[in-house]
């Protein structure tokens, strides 16, 4: 029986989030045809970047009030209803937060299995997926009517753009929606760099920045190199800059072509969140540093006298 | 009586690094330092510091696991937990099995969950050793309750609860109605330390040992099942430069910058 393949768009309500499209690719390596669900209050936007997807055969438009913020407890049972009506095989998220949070909430409404972190693919039933902070690869064999899974964004690159899928609005006005949760607020530091998630070039610092104050001098080699800027944990936990810039196991999983660590001793948790970056420059004082295991460029020797000149040097 | 239901898992310490058999059959965990899952650490933590704010009467932990699994119950016990649960899913069920899926677990907590009546379930935003941060939002779809995932603040007003969640956007705030469910993250708190006399005492707390049919669960087959694994791709060690210009002359020469 070919694959019929749901996966579930995140967004912010006006753009489709880059995540998105990675799915998608992932979903072209399963086979079989390619539906993308984009819930919301109002979709139209989001649902005609989805319809732009490579090999998108429809789009399915899941329009209520409810949906104007990604709360899980609201989606799922929408989510869970389109995939019954629609007979799907495999349902995949993104492995962001979003993901994580609504993709088992949606596996548990279905009495499907999830698999999580999904990085390569088999076969439709056959998936590759990290395990211990990425120290260990697990293949799985799932053996299950509907699969869902998530899918770890840094392994996949976006699909193209060229696509024209036909946008739909199910009807899912049956759906007994929970009053149970609700969104307050989501406070987002604005800034003008690119995104961590997808910028080709990240600058990260670590415990030895010092303070915000060290950061500033990070942001500054960011601008020069139009680079995003991510931290290691211990310089989230220092509170020197917010959660939403922690990459590694428990925070970001980036895959830039250039990622510099700055700071960094290198712990195995925030190596899992790099190891997919196609260069790595490790600059730090500690010569014996783990981080200069797995840099293609080491420079040992102290950030604030280097970053200095290579932001005078760039 | 207001309870706090919290789950644990004995996983490999988080600063041992495993390897796979040199077989390709698992993980070689044998002998290694075991701990309480860092993340299930601080949703015990949490709980108790909600039960010593005066919001919560008895801290009830659970581990799902073999008898070895005592071990980490009895240190939570130590930091102050009430009493233990221990849910024994019997043997393993041979070549591939990864242990028990993360929707049993879900059910067998649910079990729990009805016998307990907790106003607040709090568990790890994922463990360690799987990665697969799926129970707590398994947990709280059957259940039917809410769900607050990655929680770096909860505040209990009543019979509502407000979370502060890590998302990749930056921070949210969930308002839901309670009971509920939990996942921690890291900055929710940080764990106390374990005392001497608290491990003494810990000892006379009573530990009860449950099996899968005695909460009348059947045990179903695995329907996800592991066929290899493998040590990931190592990078190729790089070159040492000796200053910002040999850097930034060797990046350029790359095309990199």
């Amino acid at each position: 029986m070919a694959a019929r393949i749901l996966i579930v768009a995140e967004h912010d309500g006006s753009t489709l989030n880059a995540s998105t499209a990675k799915c998608v690719t992932c979903a072209q390596s399963i086979g079989g045809s390619i539906d993308v669900a984009v819930c919301a209050d109002d979709a139209g936007s989001v649902a005609a970047q989805a319809a732009k997807l490579a090999r998108v055969a429809n789009v399915l438009a899941i329009e209520n009030a409810a949906n104007a913020h990604p709360v899980a407890a609201l989606l799922a049972p929408q989510i869970v209803a389109v995939v019954r009506s629609g007979q799907y095989t495999h349902v995949l998220g993104p492995s962001t937060t979003f993901g994580r949070d609504l993709m088992p909430r949606v596996a548990a409404l279905l009495d499907a299995p999830q698999v999580s972190d999904i990085m390569a693919v088999e076969s439709p039933a056959r998936f590759r997926r990290p395990i211990y902070a990425g120290n260990v690869l697990v293949t799985v064999e799932v053996d299950a009517p509907v699969i869902v899974g998530t899918v770890r964004t840094a392994s996949y690159q976006a699909a193209a753009g060229d696509g024209s899928a036909v946008i739909e609005k199910p009807a899912t006005t049956g759906v007994e929606i929970p009053g149970h949760s609700r969104f307050v607020s989501v406070s987002a530091a604005k800034n003008d760099r690119p995104d961590l998630q997808t910028a080709r070039r990240v600058v990260s610092g670590g415990r030895a920045l010092g303070s915000s104050a060290g950061f500033e001098l990070l942001y500054r080699l960011a601008e020069k190199l139009g680079a995003a800027v991510g931290a290691s944990r211990a310089a989230v936990d220092a509170g020197y800059v917010p959660n939403e810039m922690q990459v590694g196991q428990t925070g970001k999983i980036i895959a830039p072509e250039l990622y510099f660590a700055i700071g960094i001793s290198g712990a195995i948790q925030h190596l899992t969140g790099i190891k997919d970056a196609r260069t790595i420059v490790a600059i730090n004082k500690d010569a014996d540093a783990p981080i200069f295991e797995v840099a293609d460029y080491g420079l040992v020797g102290d950030l604030f006298e280097i970053v200095p000149q290579l932001i005078e040097l760039l | 009586m207001n309870k706090i239901l919290v789950g644990i898992k004995r996983v490999v310490d988080y600063n041992v690094r495993v390897r796979v058999k040199p077989d390709g059959s698992g993980v070689a965990v044998e002998g290694a330092k075991m701990s309480i899952n860092p993340f299930d650490e601080i949703a015990l933590e949490e709980a108790l510091r909600i039960k010593e704010r005066g919001a919560a009467d008895e801290v009830i932990v659970a581990s799902i696991g073999g008898a070895d699994s005592q071990q980490q119950l009895r240190t939570a016990l130590a930091m102050g937990a009430d009493r233990a649960v221990q849910v024994d899913p019997g043997a393993s069920a041979g070549p591939g099995d990864l242990g028990l899926e993360p929707l049993t677990i879900a059910r067998i907590l649910l079990k729990l969950v009805e016998r307990e009546q907790p106003f607040l379930v709090i568990l790890g935003k994922q463990a360690i050793d799987d990665d697969n941060s799926q129970a707590g939002p398994m947990l709280a779809a059957l259940w039917g309750r809410p769900q607050a995932t990655f929680a770096s603040k909860i505040e209990i007003a009543g019979e509502r609860a407000t979370a502060v969640r890590e998302v990749d956007a930056g921070l949210e705030t969930l308002e839901v109605d309670l009971p509920a469910v939990f996942t921690t993250d890291l900055r929710l708190n940080e764990p106390r330390y374990v005392k001497l006399p608290d491990i003494m005492k810990a000892k006379r707390k009573p530990l009860e040992t449950l099996t899968l049919a005695a909460l009348g669960i059947e045990p179903a087959a695995a329907r996800v099942r592991a066929v290899r694994f493998e040590p990931p791709q190592q990078r190729q060690k790089g070159i040492r430069v000796k200053d910002a210009a040999e850097l930034v002359s060797s990046l350029k020469e790359k095309g990199l910058l």
